[in-house]
């Protein structure tokens, strides 16, 4: 394991009233790429605000390979920024903008032009040189963002939804181009979000929060396969998410029915909430399931059906599959044992799955 | 049908146009070519170059261009002052600092009179607290305060809207690049407020240039700018022909200040420091 680079220790952040971090500890690896993912409101854009030096915490401290950078401000820190609405110097041309840090450390010419070549390349717009940022796109407007931040040489590159006001299509194509942009720099991105996809397709890491806290730190497949609440599964994918009873180790109770899972440590008869990824609901002949239960919708998707089933032990069940069964068929049912996600009932709203209506409108 | 229609709404602006502003500019140039008995003549277009006329269009440049000046060093502050103190609502201190310009304009000169004269309220307060006295009134720093006092509004609102509209992630970005404070502002907030700043100019120089009220009232009648000369040329000399030679002079100089300073934002990038 690479060493911690970045640690936030005890930082707590109120705006007026509204306390937006809580006690909340978190650390950096080098050469990470850590996603901050969240609804509106969850803090992610705090944290990364105080890690450049932009807002300073109430309480708490930031480290920067193990340097306490609480108080310095953000031309007196060795990481670099890359804003949401790109912030690119309209009155400069690209390579003025590119040069901007350069210049400030008194770097030669030769050395400022190798640089803007560079990294041109790097965000493949060689020749943009003399542009102004009016005349380029979105898109090419957030590559020269990028290297502008990059020819600075950071340790640290932090990225506050670069890609959220950029159509689907280029979205897509730009979480390629960081991802091996991240490769080629080897350096640590700290990556704000709040689109889960995103945050499974580029991290290392993805710190998942809610409400100011953190929810789960975790591979994007363990964040995804192993949820440890009812937020983080409900926000990362889609999901069932039932009541049930664990009846004992590697048992649990839904709607009157046990079913195998492979989850311990809970309680003898702790309530608590099981997740199951509608992929991984398997219909079949009724005389097969462990459970029947008839279609109430079915919904084209493209690569598979939505379909919504109404089981014997009154679960409504979303599933997605590649098969076809027409509304009112009767149905079995099967989850395999590995399938199940056991989760502790919420302890707090934060760990609550999110509604609608709590959304702020405005971060 | 439609076309028509644009050309028929339109009539009342073009009759406006050539009624208010071609057909006077035609008698004025026309006045200025010739002379009392309407012969063609250089001698009223020329006539700036009077030493009297010479010395009054200098000294109207330069309390104009003094004025430009303060108001610039007054207003870009306080428009920096604001956008950092992020008030809520920015039309409030906007329309205060508008105030004074719902009052009367020569109401607003006698005024700064009061205040200034040498029996004034200044003058009063001082020898109350025993601080000597000031005697400025009926002097080009009279004159200059009048001006900024009357037209700071015309800077003030320019500067700050264009100040206003620079974003804050721009100047973080600039901050985040290495900049500091004196960078930021050098490198990223001049430069993106030249526009506001021009168009300042051009609302604050012009006036200032063919200004005599102001000086009529605060200059006690003894400095002579060109807008006085023209001024008395027309209602006291009665000689229009020299008083349109040398109104001619003056548009050709605030011709200039536009065109130098009157350009649009898009074309702000021409004067990167």
């Amino acid at each position: 394991m690479s060493k911690k680079l970045i640690e936030l220790k005890n930082i707590s952040k109120s705006f007026g009233s509204n306390l937006v971090l809580d006690e909340l500890d978190l650390y950096i690896r080098e050469n990470e790429f850590v996603t901050l993912l969240g609804p509106s409101g969850c803090g992610k854009t705090t944290i990364l605000r105080i890690i450049g030096g932009f807002e300073t915490p109430d309480i708490g401290s930031v480290y920067f390979d193990g340097v306490d950078i609480t108080k310095l401000s953000p031309n007196e820190r060795q990481l670099n920024t890359v804003f949401q609405k790109y912030a690119l110097f309209t009155h400069m041309t690209v390579a003025e903008n590119i040069a901007f840090g350069l210049r400030l450390k008194k770097k030669s010419d030769s050395y400022i032009k190798d640089k803007i070549k560079y990294a041109l390349d790097l965000v493949n717009l060689p020749g943009y040189e003399d542009r102004y940022p009016d005349s380029l796109s979105g898109g090419q407007q957030q590559r020269i963002a990028i290297a502008r931040a990059i020819v600075n040489e950071p340790k640290v590159l932090l990225l506050d939804e670069p890609l959220g006001a950029l159509d689907l299509k280029l979205r897509q194509e730009m979480q390629y181009e960081l991802i091996r942009l991240k490769n080629e720099l080897g350096i640590t991105f700290i990556y704000v979000t709040h689109d889960q996809e995103e945050a499974l397709t580029m991290s290392d890491t993805i710190v998942v929060m809610n409400q100011g806290y953190i929810q789960q730190i975790g591979t994007p497949e363990s964040i995804y396969n192993e949820p440890t609440n009812a937020f983080v599964a409900d926000f990362i994918g889609e999901s069932n998410i039932i009541d049930g009873i664990m009846v004992r180790d590697r048992l649990v109770n839904i709607g009157g029915l046990d079913f195998e899972c492979v989850d311990e440590g809970f309680g003898k008869n702790e309530p608590v909430d099981v997740v199951i990824r509608p992929e991984d609901v398997e219909l079949g002949s009724p005389e097969g399931g462990h459970t029947t239960g008839t279609v109430t919708s079915i919904i084209f998707k493209g690569v598979h059906y939505e379909i919504q089933v109404e089981s014997a032990i009154g679960i409504n069940f979303m599933v997605q599959t590649t098969q076809n069964f027409p509304v009112g068929s009767f149905v079995g049912i099967n989850v395999i044992p590995d399938n199940f996600q056991i989760m502790h009932k919420p302890q707090s709203e934060d760990e609550e799955i999110l509604n609608i209506e709590d959304i702020p409108l405005k971060e | 049908m439609n076309k028509n229609r644009v050309q028929v709404l339109s009539i009342p602006y073009i009759l406006w146009v050539i009624g208010f502003t071609v057909i006077p500019l035609i008698f004025v140039v026309a006045k200025a070519a010739t002379n009392a008995e309407g012969d063609f003549t250089f001698e009223y277009l020329l006539a700036i170059f009077d030493p009297v006329h010479r010395k009054a269009l200098l000294l109207s440049v330069c309390l104009a261009f003094i004025s430009s000046v303060i108001c610039v060093l007054i207003s870009y502050p306080a428009a920096l002052i604001l956008k950092s103190a992020k008030f809520k609502d920015t039309k409030i201190i906007m329309f205060i600092m508008i105030l004074p310009m719902w009052m009367n304009f020569i109401l607003r000169i006698l005024a700064i009179q009061l205040l200034i004269s040498k029996n004034g309220v200044i003058n009063h307060l001082l020898s109350v607290l025993h601080l000597g006295q000031i005697d400025i009134i009926n002097t080009p720093i009279a004159i200059v305060i009048g001006m900024v006092y009357d037209y700071l509004p015309y800077m003030l609102l320019p500067v700050l809207n264009c100040v206003l509209a620079i974003p804050d992630d721009i100047i973080e970005a600039g901050k985040d690049l290495g900049a500091g404070k004196f960078h930021v502002l050098t490198k990223i907030l001049i430069p993106l407020s030249l526009s506001g700043i021009g168009s300042g100019i051009t609302m604050v120089f012009v006036p200032s240039m063919t200004e005599f009220v102001i000086a009529n009232i605060l200059g006690g009648g003894k400095i002579q700018l060109l807008g006085n000369i023209i001024e008395q040329e027309f209602s006291v000399s009665m000689n229009w022909n020299l008083g349109s030679g040398l109104s001619l002079t003056l548009m050709i100089f605030v011709l200039i200040t536009t065109l130098l300073f009157g350009r649009n934002s898009a074309n702000n990038r021409n004067f990167v420091l």
